[in-house]
């Protein structure tokens, strides 16, 4: 049976550890993830762990000891935030381009200068092309099912890709909640067995992993390893389906907020989804038709559902928590905006980057979003394509 | 040598077929000069065959017996590491050809 806990964000991945138990987990401890670290620290000081737990010199070296791990044919983990996964960076492609499904439970945090600790989502933004899967939660309820159904999404044999769970920093991180937290034996039995696919340590067979690609062979194994994390959204959707069944909580793509009449749509990723569900409820109350899309996806990006249902929308508002310098607006909008584009009736669409640095987000703010829809809905006028939220200007 | 296609290939740039630079013949980039192996001066002390980076050194029942130019690229390691005061292996002349076969 499922218990109720009192957890924080980081309390959640690490129980989610805990349960899962994999074979490496390798660390470094950066703010706000440290106590993921620490908990899974506990956890192998007092035998609740039988995996391997290393903490190296670095981020990069923990990447570096994961990828290690993961191609000798374990099951393995990380965690980090901010400058740690700034400083894995070059680590990440190559994780990657050797579809290794390595998880890493990310506390999204902003990035220095200047130095900051709070969240924001520049640090997986800037992985973005990085080719891990991203999967963004609201609280901490979703951070745990979602870093759950992260082994099963990247050990998938069509997938083998490795997984970003993004939770943010502080405001998810450090808050506590009552979660549900289920059996350790029913997930240890969604998870499953983890099995390797050309495991180093199978000595009976002579490989060499990552050698050298010229112009004659890298733009093929580029365009493999591609179809790797294009495969993914039929596993996306049959895990979170069956999560759903197991445990009675569905997850898809995105989550959809009280969209069935709406005519105006805010589109806003994890915790700050949660204060714009209250403003979507008191806005409802004012006879406003006005929805909430929250992705959870972000790569692979899922661009048809999206435009789906925000192409009958009449206005769109996309917000942002990173953002893009010299681009034509930041990293969410621009992959919304780029899905209406082959639909003839699409929406009028604009963006706003909110909560740099962990700067708030209330209700009054996404009310003020609203009017600006709702004007924008009446006369057919878009003033300004590219805004902030809270700013002093 | 046939090249596979972005669906044929193994995931994760894993190579099964270890061992297959072999099939890479880099005498093809020699130019210039190349070894020649005076066999009756040689002493068979294996300098050549230690320091040469592509493995061109010819052994053949146990001793040196020339240079693999499928595999030679002229670079002269051989040569400078040969001891005897008159050498067993000189470089010279070699007209220039074009390189066919191997990578790209």
């Amino acid at each position: 049976m499922s218990t109720l806990k009192t957890l924080n964000g980081n309390q959640t991945i690490a129980e989610a550890v805990r349960q899962i138990d994999p074979d490496v987990l390798a660390a470094y401890p950066i703010t706000p993830s440290t106590a993921i670290v620490e908990t899974i620290a506990k956890f192998k000081a007092d035998g609740l762990i039988t995996g391997e737990f290393v903490c190296p010199e670095s981020e990069h070296s923990a990447m570096s000891v994961c990828i290690g791990a993961s191609s000798a044919g374990g099951r393995v983990m990380t965690a980090t935030a901010s400058q740690g996964l700034a400083l894995m960076w070059e680590m990440l492609y190559i994780a990657a381009g050797l579809r290794l499904p390595i998880v890493a439970a990310i506390v999204n945090r902003s990035l220095s200068a200047p130095i900051n600790i709070h969240g924001d989502h520049s640090d997986t933004m800037g992985a973005r092309d990085s080719g891990w899967i991203q999967i963004y939660s609201e609280n901490c309820q979703e951070a745990y099912d979602n870093f759950i159904q992260a082994f099963r999404i990247g050990e998938d044999l069509k997938v083998r890709t490795p997984v970003f769970v993004g939770l943010d920093g502080f405001i998810i991180s450090h808050s506590l909640e009552v979660i549900q937290v289920e059996d350790d034996d029913k997930i240890k039995k969604f998870v499953g067995e983890y099995k390797p696919v050309y495991p180093l340590l199978d000595i009976s067979r002579k490989m060499t992993v990552g050698p050298i690609d010229f112009t004659d062979y890298y733009f093929e194994h580029k365009r493999n390893q591609m179809e790797g994390i294009e495969n993914a959204p039929s596993v996306i959707e049959a895990v979170g389906k069956e999560f759903g069944q197991k445990f009675g909580r569905e997850y898809g793509f995105f989550e959809e907020y009280r969209m069935d009449d709406a005519e105006l749509c805010i589109v806003v990723m994890s915790s700050a989804a949660g204060t714009c569900k209250d403003a979507v409820d008191e806005l409802r109350s004012d006879g406003k038709r006005i929805g909430l899309l929250k992705p959870r996806i972000f790569r692979p990006f899922p661009y048809e559902k999206i435009a789906e249902t925000l192409k009958k929308m009449k206005a769109v508002a996309v917000l942002d928590r990173s953002s893009s310098p010299g681009a034509f607006g930041a990293p969410l909008f621009t992959e919304v905006r780029s899905a209406l584009y082959d639909y003839a009736e699409r929406p009028y669409i604009v963006n706003y980057v909110y909560g740099l640095g962990g700067r708030d987000i209330k209700v009054e703010h996404f009310k003020e979003v609203a009017l600006k829809l709702e004007k924008i809905a009446e006369t057919g006028k878009v003033e300004e394509t590219y805004g902030y939220i809270n700013l002093r200007e | 040598m046939k090249k596979e296609t972005w669906k044929e290939l193994t995931i994760g740039t894993i190579n099964l077929d270890a061992g297959n630079s072999v099939k890479n013949l880099t005498g093809t980039w020699r130019s210039g000069k190349k070894p020649q192996f005076i066999e009756e001066k040689c002493i068979q002390c294996f300098f050549c065959w230690l320091y040469c980076p592509h493995s061109a050194i010819l052994v053949e029942g146990g001793e040196v017996k020339g240079i693999n130019y499928d595999y030679c690229t002229g670079c002269g390691m051989c040569s400078v590491e040969c001891p005897p005061k008159e050498k067993a292996i000189i470089m010279v002349k070699e007209e220039a050809k074009l390189a066919e076969g191997g990578a790209e």
